[in-house]
């Protein structure tokens, strides 16, 4: 599989005029896993929807690539088309609209062969011990928690996009659907070449899903960047090492 | 309105056909229709419609021709194929039955379907309705009624189908049906009405008696051609421990309107009430509703829900009425509105009444455009916009289509909706010239 690069330079964005996301560098690669860990209101999920396009988001300046395809300037659908995938925080439930019917419509929209789908949900059902049941309900409707998050993963493990953000897929999460899910993502760097961009509050995401970079993020800004040692350094001290204030415990 | 009657004067009421009962009851009715007030617009229960604009002068009642055979128009017959697997059906052509069938089945459980013209007085006696012109025109004019009674303990595997096609121009039908389903008795009944492309005006009435411990589900499905003028009435009473399931449906029609009122009046009683509607080009789409429990421990849940395009209309009113006694009383009351283009409105109104304190009552409604979140999940995974906004349509109406108690018709609609969703695509991409699809249009 080829390599591919998922880059992200001087970028600036917000909600309603406020300017949240004061110049983001990232550089990313296949098969690799960069964290963003910071502390509540730090920027980090208005990054994740402004690199796929959320309405009400707006960029200020800066740009986004995959493989040199700028991103910002696409449809939402084109983004995705274009191998960029996101596991939300809180995923949207769509009545009526089967997981199937939608994952179909994805693969025939890209000229893949929608009648491969359903095998391939089922294959990834088992793997992340999420019950057949819901796979012919209307999206995320009635589901748990945990439930909507193996969800999401499941999605990603059907497109095998080139990247994939994120956005705090652990919160929410009871420890077997963490591992279940952490350990999912953790395969697909090495299945399909994923690569990934977590944004997380804690370091437990971070056990199975083993990080190349960790980057710490605060008032917009990526203030700190490492190696996996980041993360037992903040585990250790939290975000006071930077002299910010964070009133969760950043581990659970 | 205009408050001209048209030819619609006792003397022609005298003149059609029918047992001397019958006569009576039309010429009655024609006699106080030819003395009624007309409504109008300013009347609550007709605001937001388009009554003042039917004028009576453009239809006549459909002309029988006692003497030769009623031909059965293919259409009915290729309709009656899709609707092949029941228990018995009623064909009719402009309001006339031109042929009925029971299965075998039925016939040994003593089930009875015929025309009014078999049947005996007081058929219309055993549930209340509403007294206005249009109460007394139905009578006045009635031609043919199909009336189908299940005897005690009855049930029937297979609906029975009564089909109505409507295809002389500027005349004027009266369909009614008439159910009495039986103490224990268990049936479904389809009733669909379609039409040619003529001007027509049809007034149809549906009388349901359930008795104690019985289940009917009654499906009625409106696909008239855009120059029809419809005005529907369904009242249902419920009996003690019965059950009722409506689920109604409005595609056609230019503006077409159905007035549903549904009583309990037995203790433990539960209905049902449904309905989808998708309204485009002109079309106003105008539901009434009453929820009424009289007896204690009742049920009632109301779910419409509908979708508005290029210049459509739609109007939701609906009432939930608690007598004093009917304790024990849970009701809900929801209506949902997609309005897909800037043009089109949805109205929706919904009441409560509660004379009756231990209750529990709710209502919601609302409308809006295609959910910008649903659009933005499915877009995140590589759904073009226009696909997957035609998936959140279609999944709005999914979400209720999946209740109706015919996969026949479940597979029907589907199809039609899709038809109408995708005419409107087309339709604003060529006025737009904007392939990436529907506009969304503004909450109102």
């Amino acid at each position: 599989m080829t390599s591919s690069t998922f880059k992200v330079s001087g970028l600036r964005a917000g909600i309603l005029g406020k300017e949240i996301v004061k110049g983001i560098d990232l550089e990313i690669h296949s098969g690799q896993v960069h964290a963003i860990m910071g502390p509540n209101g730090s920027g980090k999920s208005t990054l994740s929807h402004v690199l796929m396009g959320r309405p009400g988001y707006e960029v200020i300046s800066g740009s986004a690539t995959i493989d040199g395809i700028e991103l910002l300037g696409m449809p939402i659908w084109q983004r995705a088309q274009a191998g960029l995938f996101i596991a939300l925080q809180y995923p949207i439930e769509v009545p009526g609209v089967s997981l199937e019917n939608a994952l179909g419509e994805a693969f025939a929209a890209r000229g893949q062969d929608r009648s491969m789908v359903y095998e391939k949900v089922l294959a990834e059902a088992k793997r992340l011990d999420f019950d057949e049941k819901f796979l012919s309900r209307s999206l995320n409707v009635d589901l748990s928690g945990g439930e909507k998050k193996r969800n999401e993963t499941l999605q990603l493990g059907v497109l095998e996009p080139k990247f994939a953000i994120l956005d705090e897929i652990d919160s929410g999460l009871d420890i077997d659907a963490l591992r279940d899910v952490s350990r999912r993502i953790e395969a697909a760097t090495t299945e399909f070449s994923l690569g990934v961009l977590a944004i997380t509050h804690y370091s437990r995401l971070l056990k199975e899903l083993k990080p190349d970079v960790i980057h710490v993020m605060a008032g917009g800004k990526i203030i700190d960047t490492g190696g996996p040692e980041l993360a037992d350094k903040l585990e250790k001290t939290g975000y006071s090492a930077y002299g910010l204030k964070d009133e969760e415990p950043i581990v659970i | 309105m205009n408050s001209n009657k048209g030819v619609f004067t006792p003397e022609q009421a005298e003149g059609l056909p029918g047992p001397k009962w019958l006569k009576t009851a039309r010429l009655a009715a024609a006699q106080r229709f030819s003395k009624a007030q007309l409504p109008s617009e300013a009347e609550e229960v007709w605001r937001y419609s388009r009554i003042d604009e039917l004028d009576l002068d453009k239809f006549h009642p459909f002309q029988v021709n006692v003497s030769s055979q009623a031909a059965i128009p293919d259409q009915l017959n290729s309709l009656l194929n899709s609707f092949s697997q029941n228990s018995g059906f009623l064909l009719f052509h402009n309001g006339q039955l031109v042929k009925k069938n029971l299965s075998q089945i039925a016939q040994d459980k003593q089930v009875k379907i015929g025309s009014v013209q078999e049947t005996r007085d007081g058929i219309f006696d055993s549930v209340p309705l509403i007294q206005d012109a249009f109460a007394d025109l139905s009578i006045a004019f009635l031609l043919d009624a199909a009336v189908i009674e299940i005897p005690t303990g009855v049930s029937l595997e297979d609906p029975i189908v009564i089909l109505h096609l409507v295809d002389e121009p500027n005349v004027a039908v009266f369909p009614r049906t008439v159910i009495r389903a039986g103490q224990g008795s268990s049936v479904r009944v389809i009733d669909h009405l379609t039409s040619t492309n003529v001007e027509a005006l049809v007034c149809s009435v549906s009388e349901l008696d359930v008795d104690e411990a019985a289940n009917l589900t009654y499906l009625f499905n409106q696909d008239l051609g855009p120059k029809v003028w419809q005005l529907g009435y369904q009242s249902s009473q419920v009996g003690k421990d019965a059950s009722f399931e409506s689920f109604t449906t409005f595609l056609g029609g230019d503006y077409a309107r159905m007035r549903t009122d549904s009583r309990l009046v037995g203790q433990g009683g539960s209905v049902k009430l449904l309905a989808a509607y998708y309204g485009d080009g002109s079309q106003v789409h105008d539901f009434r509703t009453l929820q009424e429990h009289s007896a204690p421990k009742t049920t009632s849940e109301l779910l419409f829900k509908g979708a508005v395009q290029g210049k459509a209309r739609s109007v939701y009113s609906g009432l939930i009425k608690v007598d004093n006694g009917a304790s024990g009383t849970n009701a809900f009351q929801t209506n949902r509105n997609l309005v897909l283009s800037e043009g089109a409105h949805a109205y929706s109104v919904p009441n409560l009444e509660i004379d009756e304190n231990e209750v529990s009552c709710s209502h919601a409604s609302a409308v809006g455009p295609i959910d910008k979140d649903h659009l933005y999940y499915l877009e995140s995974r590589g759904i073009p916009t226009e696909v997957a906004e035609r998936l959140i349509v279609l999944g709005f109406f999914e979400d209720i289509l999946s209740r109706n108690a015919s996969s026949q018709l479940q597979d029907w609609l589907r199809e039609s909706i899709a038809k109408k969703l995708n005419a409107g695509f087309k339709i604003i991409a060529d006025l737009e010239n904007k392939p990436e699809g529907l506009k969304v249009g503004s909450e109102i």
